[in-house]
């Protein structure tokens, strides 16, 4: 299908759940999804059935008649997300579905994208959350300054940009001034921080055991795995991208 | 016939606040005209009213205030309440995400102001007919004239919006342009008591065309002699607003 001829169809077919909520404040939650099925043409028993179904799916049933303003920055997410499946889209599109909303709230948001992806709708995400590509996206693509670096899964790109495993350490300045490169062989990569020296090592247990063993004093250690976190500031930087 | 969803929307919006609508709609022409038709046109009756072809004062004013609310009615509404779709609440975002486009959103929000445009002209008619100042059966004609005349107001000034950043336009909007209008287009006294050059002036903006029409129709007055100028000002006023206001709107939010 051309977009510059076939808009009407193609916008039939997906939703869009744009970073800034537009939802119409003029009306109540339920008539936000019911105008908006009027503007897919969907017909009013219809429409209402879906509606119905869509505030249960997001949890806003008790909402119905209420104002749109007075609700949580949670709750408008979700009206945005139902309204944006009114027409049964196959594509939905979601700018940063997240951002803004507290942990409860985006972990509902996480539940019910996680639920439409098993229907076979199929998502396209963009956000800034590592942990939020890593939970929904089977295929992702890292951009940097509008080019894209890198692309995978989460896993592949976690073997291929970073390590299995992260050892941080934090130790005082004397030690850190002591140093002297004395950690650069015990990982595939070391990278100083101003608050901790990270390794980035396919075992960090076995890379802190041989930390005890050069003897150097440290304050505290931790072992993790890698993340696409990692990837991300190893791909991007960590210069703030202004 | 996409265009009626977005009519739609405003009625929704509407069904809840009409009641004090309809009662401003009463109000508005009862206020003018019980303060300047009555009141100040008592002193105007006592000098010589060949002045204004041989009418009242009160039966002069009521036309053009007419002309003059839809005027002022149609630049509000195409001010404050588009620009909150366009940037404030972005509901043209909302809409054109969905299957709507551009001319769905200029003719539908037409649509909806000819509806108030309607109401608020019946409203207008009805307290000028309680002070029987229609004196012609042509004078039915000013209604459909009435809503032609804020129509195109309307649409000209959602294209004037189309086109700005923020608000602080209108107000130079309203003092420059409307204000001036609603005082000097022939309104509150005959244009030609203006010197020659604004006389001019006057005669090219809409509102005057829109005054003289509908003052023509509802009292026969020698005005209605050119109605084809007029009626074919306003219809033209309408057509190159209607162009602006989409190709404007297109530019602010598909561009």
């Amino acid at each position: 299908m051309d977009p510059s001829r076939d808009g009407t169809r193609i916008k039939s077919r997906i939703g869009v759940v744009p970073q800034l909520d537009n939802l119409d404040a003029e009306l109540t939650v339920l008539e936000n999804l019911l105008m908006y099925a009027r503007y897919f043409d969907i017909p009013g028993a219809e429409a209402r059935r879906r509606a119905d179904e869509l505030l249960d799916f997001v949890q806003l049933t008790e909402r119905a008649g209420d104002q749109v303003e007075p609700l949580s920055g949670g709750m408008k997410r979700r009206l945005t997300i139902a309204r944006a499946l009114i027409n049964e889209p196959d594509l939905l599109l979601l700018d940063e579905p997240t951002t803004g909303l507290d942990p409860q709230a985006r972990h509902l948001v996480w539940d019910r994208l996680y639920r439409l992806k098993s229907r076979g709708v199929t998502l396209v995400i963009t956000t800034h959350y590592m942990d939020e590509a890593e939970q929904l996206c089977d295929r992702l693509v890292v951009m940097d300054h509008a080019k894209i670096v890198a692309q995978g899964s989460p896993r592949e790109l976690i073997e291929e940009y970073s390590t299995r495993e992260v050892l941080e350490l934090r130790v005082t300045d004397t030690v850190r001034g002591s140093l002297d490169g004395r950690l650069d062989d015990l990982a595939d990569r070391v990278e100083e921080l101003p608050d901790r020296i990270l390794l980035y090592a396919p075992d960090g247990e076995q890379a802190l055991e041989q930390v005890h063993a050069r003897e150097i004093p440290i304050e505290s250690a931790l072992v993790r795995r890698s993340t696409l976190e990692d990837v991300f500031l190893r791909l991007t930087g960590r210069s703030l991208i202004e | 016939m996409t265009a009626l969803r977005v009519t739609q929307r405003n009625l929704w919006v509407y069904r809840r606040t009409w009641r004090g609508s309809v009662f401003g709609s009463f109000l508005t022409p009862l206020l003018y005209l019980g303060a300047l038709g009555v009141g100040l046109g008592s002193f105007i009756a006592a000098q010589d009213d060949s002045a204004l072809g041989g009418v009242t004062y009160l039966e002069f004013l009521g036309p053009g205030l007419l002309a003059a609310t839809c005027m002022q009615t149609a630049t509000f509404e195409a001010t404050f309440p588009i620009m909150g779709k366009i940037s404030w609440r972005r509901n043209y975002e909302a809409m054109l995400a969905a299957p709507l486009s551009v001319p769905d959103l200029v003719l539908g929000e037409m649509g909806w102001m000819a509806v108030r445009l309607t109401t608020i002209s019946f409203a207008f008619l009805v307290v000028l007919t309680l002070f029987g100042i229609p004196t012609s059966p042509l004078a039915v004609l000013a209604w459909p004239l009435a809503v032609l005349t804020g129509l195109g107001f309307f649409t000209a000034i959602m294209a004037f919006t189309a086109t700005q950043k923020n608000d602080s336009g209108f107000a130079a909007l309203f003092r420059f342009v409307i204000n001036p209008l609603f005082l000097f287009s022939g309104t509150f006294f005959p244009v030609d008591r203006l010197p020659d050059g604004i006389e001019f002036i006057a005669a090219l903006t809409p509102l005057y065309h829109g005054v003289a029409l509908i003052r023509g129709v509802m009292l026969q007055t020698p005005e209605l002699a050119n109605w084809p100028i007029h009626l074919g000002y306003l219809v033209v006023f309408l057509a190159v607003a209607m162009y602006l206001a989409h190709r404007l709107l297109f530019r602010r939010l598909v561009k």
